[in-house]
């Protein structure tokens, strides 16, 4: 069967949640996506998508073994990457030097603390779908959720998106101007890291920053300015959740694995072709 | 507020002392800056010019004296200071174009959203006042080093403020674009006050009214008594570039410092 047969099938329902919820988590993949490559703090979305480990080890462990049924590997999620956001973000503005230490500490550390919950949780837990995703699981309520948390971060970025590129571009210059840019970095953190919950979701813990930062890096070859770079990540960010869904479901591989070289791989030949025109703007010039 | 008139002090600091990690960075600072004056601040790589700059813009705070910058702290101050950083400090590949970086010399007068029409205008008023009107849509990683500087003293300018404040606006810029930018400082200075870091004084002479010398101290020169005698004893002749082993002491300049 065609991959556009089978979404529109109401049999398999699970591929067109996918869908839905690939293109959906794509507008704040874009948005934050590019906030990230541009302030160049991918490391920092590495490491609170591993601290994401933590917090779904905690939630399963609530569940199952506290049977605390209200706080699940989501809630936990959720609360994980805010904790790691903030924790980075108050490293980096108040502590000048090891940042980059602090930061992998925090990476290995919620990432060992996730598998310890895991080992004493009741039950089989296949950590394998936390790393690397599976977004054929995606139910309906986990639409709702997505929807939600995308919601959240499109308006709050887009409503200061003046404010986050000043403190992007220039922190002290908007220091000046009178901008609390210690609080409005550490709001772009909580971004990032809600941003990371819904990818974890779509391509697991391990291919984060890939989805993250492959579709703004591809957009940034061609955008002026950082309002078309966001708007072009995320029509990347869709193009490659839905190929890489069409090409999994027709070849039978994993959804996330495929997303993720199908960016990868137009991230190369974008590059190429960029460094191409380049070079022989350059021969043309002499 | 009263209307600027030439004899209002722009900034004052007196007894100021500030150091970092135990290390003394100034010392004993007692320094008076009028309104609509033009001076150019010099002094030896780690004498302490971008301290000073930072303390009159209170993104640092003096471990004792006072300063005052338009007749209040400068942290109240600050919105009327037009503050021009290096441009070679900005990541050259960052996504942003020219009008963006202008307008964020507004971005005290929006809490969220979109600018206003009147900031825009500002802003373009602004570019225009740089001669730099037609690349208010290309990126600011895209124009050349003297055109970046200029689009920063844009930005500045848009903010609409009374003290105008360039940290080495000569560095990494060739010698036809620092001359343009002179006059362009020399125009500003009739409704501003100005004040720059340089490692180049050779326009500053014709330029400024003042210099000042910062070693740890600090001391004012107006450029008038910068003649024959005490010019040749500061930079040992007649070059262009200042010699970073003079000292500066309140007797005046001598050669046999440091070398």
């Amino acid at each position: 069967m065609d991959f556009l047969e089978a979404l529109a099938d109401p049999a398999i329902p699970f591929l067109r949640y996918a869908f839905g919820a690939g293109i959906l988590a794509s507008l704040s993949f874009g948005i934050i996506g590019t906030y990230v490559v541009a302030r160049r703090i991918t490391y920092i979305a590495g490491a609170i998508a591993h601290c994401v480990l933590g917090g779904i080890g905690a939630g399963l462990y609530c569940q199952h073994k506290l049977g605390i049924t209200w706080f699940g590997p989501l809630s936990g999620a959720i609360v994980a990457a805010l904790l790691a956001a903030i924790i980075i973000g108050l490293v980096s503005l108040h502590a000048n030097q090891r940042e980059d230490t602090a930061i992998g500490a925090l990476w290995a550390i919620g990432m060992a603390i996730g598998l310890l919950f895991i080992a004493k949780t009741p039950g089989y837990i296949e950590p394998m779908s936390y790393l690397f995703g599976n977004i054929l699981l995606i139910s309906k309520f986990d639409l709702w959720m997505v929807l939600v948390l995308d919601a959240l971060v499109v308006i709050i970025a887009t409503l200061f998106y003046h404010k986050f590129l000043a403190v992007c571009f220039d922190e002290e210059y908007a220091r000046l101007r009178g901008v609390r840019t210690d609080l409005y970095y550490l709001l772009l953190l909580c971004l990032t890291a809600l941003t990371v919950v819904l990818l974890v979701r779509v391509v697991g813990i391990v291919m984060v920053i890939a989805l993250l930062t492959l579709p703004a890096a591809v957009a940034s070859n061609f955008a002026k300015g950082l309002w078309q770079m966001m708007v072009l990540a995320t029509l990347f960010c869709i193009g490659f959740i839905g190929s890489g869904l069409a090409v999994s479901y027709n070849y039978d591989l994993p959804s996330g694995p495929t997303i993720i070289v199908i960016a990868g791989l137009v991230y190369l030949g974008a590059t190429g072709w960029r460094q191409f025109r380049k070079n022989s703007r350059l021969r043309s010039a002499v | 507020m009263s209307a600027i008139d030439t004899q209002e002090t722009a900034i004052r600091i007196r007894d100021l002392d500030f150091s970092y990690n135990g290390t003394p960075i100034l010392e004993n600072v007692t320094l008076d800056i009028m309104a609509r004056d033009s001076l150019c601040i010099v002094g030896p790589n780690g004498g302490g010019k971008t301290t000073l700059l930072k303390l009159i813009l209170g993104l640092l705070t003096p471990d004792r004296g006072e300063i005052e910058v338009l007749g209040r702290t400068p942290e109240k101050s600050r919105l009327r200071i037009g503050y021009v950083p290096q441009y070679a400090r900005y990541d050259p590949q960052f996504p942003v174009t020219v009008l963006d970086v202008v307008l964020m010399g507004r971005l005290d007068r929006i809490f969220c959203g979109p600018y206003a029409k009147k900031d825009k205008e500002a802003a373009l008023a602004a570019l225009a006042e740089m001669g730099l009107a037609d690349l208010a849509g290309r990126l600011f990683a895209e124009i050349s080093g003297g055109q970046r500087q200029r689009v920063l003293i844009a930005r500045a300018l848009a903010a609409e403020g009374e003290l105008l404040i360039l940290d080495e606006p000569t560095a990494n810029i060739d010698a036809a674009s620092e001359e343009h930018l002179f006059e362009l400082l020399g125009k500003l200075n009739e409704r501003l006050t100005v004040m720059l870091v340089t490692h180049d004084v050779g326009f500053a002479s014709k330029f400024f009214k003042s210099i000042v010398c910062v070693n740890r101290q600090v001391v004012l020169h107006p450029t008038s008594e910068l003649t024959g005698e005490l010019i040749r004893n500061m930079y040992g002749g007649d070059i262009r570039m200042i010699r970073h082993d003079h000292r500066c002491s309140p007797e005046g300049h001598c050669t046999h410092g440091l070398s």
